[in-house]
């Protein structure tokens, strides 16, 4: 799934990375613990959360993935926008749940495990 | 032969927000040597769990990566509390972390396991009341 049908599905404001909305992405998780993200999750390309602080674009960053969506009507602050633009990551703001948007965009065909990796 | 290449930073125990930092330029500095994704990947998931942990339980410490022929080392040295009981420490779930770090996204008890996991060779030096040392490999071969 391109990131812009992200941003269309979940009907999502762009934050940063804007220029990367074309990029493909293949498997996607939702978690508010980075804890959890850090100890599980294995390639996918895409974080939803609900929390909100510079640890969540880090653990992003770490894990290799490339695009972050905020549930919630959560709003980074300006600092994580830029640390965001600094590793070319992508941030999507939805007013959306968290099950609501995972729900959406799993029925919409990115999964939660896939093999293939994220195109970068 | 050349030199070990190596980076240190000093890792700020008051600064929740600034927590990773020296993780995030090593990635840049790993990604700029041309090593491997996934070896820079695990490198990098290892000393970013083992820099938090030096931030919510240690008050701050000092981190250096060694890039050598073989492996990339990780050595993190705090003086905070000591670890008491290793063993149960590296227990998956096992937390001393407050609740305040739990609604920061982290305490779940998966650090100290996840460092293990990632790396080739990993080692827990502590004592009680005067800090922890934790020396990490990650093999490049
Ligand atoms: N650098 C450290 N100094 C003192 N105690 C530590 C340190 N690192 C880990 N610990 C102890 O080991 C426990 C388990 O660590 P970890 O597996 O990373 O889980 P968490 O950080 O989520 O609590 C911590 O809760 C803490 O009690
Ligand atoms: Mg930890």
């Amino acid at each position: 799934m391109k990131i812009c049908t992200i941003k269309e599905l979940l009907d999502a404001r762009v934050l940063a990375g804007e220029e990367r909305l074309g990029n493909h992405v293949y498997s996607a998780c939702g978690s508010d613990m980075m804890s959890d993200v850090l100890a599980y999750v294995k390639d996918q390309a895409v974080l939803l959360t609900g929390l909100v602080n510079t640890q969540v674009i880090r653990t992003a960053e770490m894990m290799d993935m490339v695009c972050v969506v905020f549930v919630r009507s959560k709003t980074p602050t300006p600092e994580m926008i830029s640390l965001a633009e600094e590793s070319g990551l992508v941030l999507l703001a939805t007013d959306k749940r968290m099950y609501e948007a995972c729900g959406i965009l799993y029925s919409g065909g990115l999964v939660s495990n896939k093999v293939k990796k994220a195109t970068v | 032969m050349s030199e070990a290449l190596s980076f240190r930073f000093s890792v700020d125990g008051e600064n929740f927000t600034s927590a990773g930092q020296a993780s995030v330029q090593v990635k840049k500095n790993l990604r700029q040597l041309g090593l491997d994704p996934e070896i820079i990947r695990r490198v990098s998931i290892a000393m970013y769990e083992g820099e938090i942990n030096m931030v919510i339980h240690a008050g701050g410490g000092v981190a250096e990566v060694k890039v050598a022929e073989e492996f990339v080392e990780i050595i993190l040295e705090d003086h905070g509390p000591g670890i008491a009981d290793i063993e149960q420490a590296m227990q998956a779930g096992f937390s001393t972390a407050p609740d305040k770090i739990r609604s920061l996204g982290f305490g779940a008890g998966m650090g100290l396991p996840n460092m293990k996991r990632y790396t080739d060779y990993m080692d827990i030096e502590s004592k009680v009341g005067e800090g922890t040392r934790i020396t990490m490999r990650v093999n490049i071969t």
